[in-house]
């Protein structure tokens, strides 16, 4: 029999299974347990209250503009962190991890302070008439400060392992710059660009703490979902938290699974054949 | 095409990699550029390729001044060492790149039956449809030389195109590309370390140290009169004694070598395995045997010169040579140069 270097398959596996039972499972089914408690019609009318709808709106829209915004500069982030060499370099690079380090509670109001109406960034842009602070874009500046490591740390060892002979080869068949981009680098990145941007707009789906600072919490406009759920919670009415939660880990979980799918659809050259 | 290099210069931070180097090379030639690493081999390539840009000195490719055209531009075909096939596309679709990306319009069909007879020519009919990840390590070279060849390129350049393959196929691959360079009689530069690879398949030898050009010629020229000790010992197996000249005449131990124009004094004496023999009478080199090995061709006697230098010779399968037995290294042939 093989000898593995960990200790063998049975008591691995009996440990992971277990653990992630009782850690991400057991919550889940509890949630779902919960959330099944109510008949249908019930759990329906909560889903699909005008509030209930208005915060998926506003979670949803702006956590995919978060998205859509850090896949453009996480992108260029980890291309000028791989490809260039300058001063300060390893000190950006470190500072990449810091949304992951710092309390979002911390970021939240940090934000609120710098784009509240006479904070120092929310002060210049209400000369030109953009408001930040207590506004869904405030919700947006939130989530993308607390997603952006998720695309930068999962495309940045992918380019470092990009071997520059590729880009060569394509230059010396005639290939310009925009078109090697196209059709070589970008279909390279885009397993990672897909793990990033679906971890990143999960995390923004789910994001709390660095939101409900700047958002302003008011229902049907600036309340998103993680909030309102926080609100049934304090009102001790756990079924309807635990109904509008159900949403949320639904559209994770199907998120999850398109991206996966489509990761694989992008990975099908790595099959040996 | 005709390429010609004239003067070029390469410094790369502090490091000088190419020292004015001055190199022809006909149409339809195909040359070696040989040298251990850091002769600046490849980065004269890379020159040729427009992959690096000359600091001085100009290209030529043909009549027209090339120096400053993009590599995009050249018209060169490249093939890297290792590939560099694009691992999300299909052998079809790497081929099919170039064209793809061309300025010259072409319609599908058109850049497929190209495709199709590079295949052919490659031999890798059928393998289209695969990814590089799923063919052996010279197929992929060989789709990588269908790459090149697809958008028709002036010259062919190659880096060190055998090197991450294994001995069998490297043999292979090597008489195939002697075969393909005969049948499309383009112009080819390629790199190489391994002597026997450049000898074997090159028109022309180039041999290159630190950045300059030692000696080119055919290889009867470059291995039958090298022109420096650097280039007998990197050629091949050289054994290495010490001699005096005088009136162009080598004196070794006892023995003589021709010495036609060296300076009178001392001299460095080299000889292939098999031009040195074993004997019990001189005139030679005083030896003692220290091993014999037995291989199928021939035996091979390691000895220790009375002068301290290790020798190490090939003699017919018959002869009777034993461990410890002491005699003379006689001198069947050998090259000598001047001590600098």
């Amino acid at each position: 029999m093989r000898r593995n270097v960990l200790p063998g398959l049975h008591l691995s596996l009996g440990i992971t299974l277990f653990y992630v039972g009782l850690i991400v499972v057991l919550p889940l089914a509890a949630l779902i347990f919960k959330a099944s408690s109510l008949g249908f019609a019930e759990y329906w009318t909560i889903v699909s209250s005008p509030r209930s709808i208005a915060s998926y709106r506003v979670t949803a829209l702006a956590a995919l503009a978060a998205t859509v915004f850090n896949l453009f500069f996480g992108l260029a982030l980890a291309w000028v962190l791989t490809r260039y060499r300058f001063p300060g370099r390893r000190l950006v690079d470190a500072m990449v991890d810091l949304p992951f380090a710092l309390p979002t509670a911390v970021a939240g109001i940090s934000l609120t302070a710098l784009f509240s109406a006479n904070g120092w960034f929310g002060s210049v842009l209400s000369d030109f008439g953009i408001k930040v602070a207590y506004t869904p874009l405030g919700i947006m500046i939130a989530m993308c400060f607390t997603s952006l490591p998720f695309i930068v740390r999962t495309v940045q060892p992918v380019l470092e392992d990009l071997d520059p002979a590729l880009e060569e080869a394509a230059q010396s068949l005639g290939g310009s710059d925009w078109t090697i981009f196209r059709t070589v680098i970008l279909p390279l990145l885009a397993p990672a660009l897909l793990a990033g941007t679906s971890l990143s707009f999960a995390r923004s789906l789910g994001e709390f703490g660095a939101i409900i600072f700047i958002a302003g919490n008011q229902p049907m406009s600036t309340e998103i979902t993680a909030l309102l759920i926080f609100i049934r919670l304090e009102e001790y009415d756990y079924q309807a938290a635990a109904a509008i939660a159900s949403v949320l880990l639904l559209t994770a979980f199907a998120m999850l699974a398109v991206t996966n799918w489509l990761q694989a659809r992008a990975l099908r050259y790595t099959v040996k054949g | 095409m005709k390429i010609r290099l004239d003067t070029v210069i390469k410094t790369f931070e502090t490091f000088r990699a190419v020292h004015g180097v001055s190199l022809e090379i006909e149409s339809g030639e195909l040359v070696a550029l040989l040298g251990p690493s850091g002769s600046g081999k490849t980065t004269i390539l890379r020159m040729v390729a427009g992959l690096e840009y000359a600091d001085e000195g100009h290209i030529y490719f043909g009549d027209q001044d090339a120096t400053d055209i993009p590599v995009r531009d050249r018209g060169v075909g490249f093939v890297f060492q290792h590939y560099a096939l694009f691992p999300h596309m299909t052998v079809a679709e790497n081929i099919g790149f170039g064209m793809k990306v061309s300025k010259v319009k072409r319609d599908k069909s058109e850049i497929a039956a190209r495709v199709a007879d590079l295949l052919r020519l490659v031999r890798l009919e059928g393998l289209g449809d695969r990814f590089p990840g799923q063919i052996s390590g010279g197929q992929r070279q060989r789709v990588a030389l269908a790459r090149a060849l697809a958008v028709d390129p002036k010259v062919l350049l190659l880096d060190e195109p055998f090197g991450a393959l294994d001995a069998n196929v490297r043999h292979d691959l090597r008489r195939w590309l002697r075969e393909i360079h005969q049948e499309l009689g383009i112009t080819t530069i390629f790199v190489t370390h391994d002597q026997e690879e450049a000898l074997d398949l090159a028109d022309r030898v180039v041999i290159l140290r630190e950045g300059k050009i030692v000696q080119q010629g055919t290889p009867q020229e470059v291995c039958r009169d090298p022109k420096d000790a650097f280039v007998m010992k990197f050629l091949g197996d050289a054994n290495r004694l010490t001699g005096t000249v005088s009136a162009g005449i080598a004196h070794v131990g006892d023995a003589q070598v021709d010495a036609p124009g060296i300076a009178d004094g001392p001299a460095e004496i080299f000889a292939r395995p098999r031009d040195l023999d074993w004997s019990t009478s001189g005139p030679g080199v005083a030896a003692t045997v220290d091993r014999v090995l037995d291989r199928p061709g021939e035996r091979r006697v390691i000895a220790t010169a009375s002068t301290g230098e290790t020798l190490e010779f090939d003699v017919e399968p018959e002869q009777a040579v034993a461990k410890g037995e002491a005699g003379f290294v006689t001198l069947r042939r050998a090259k000598v140069f001047a001590v600098s």
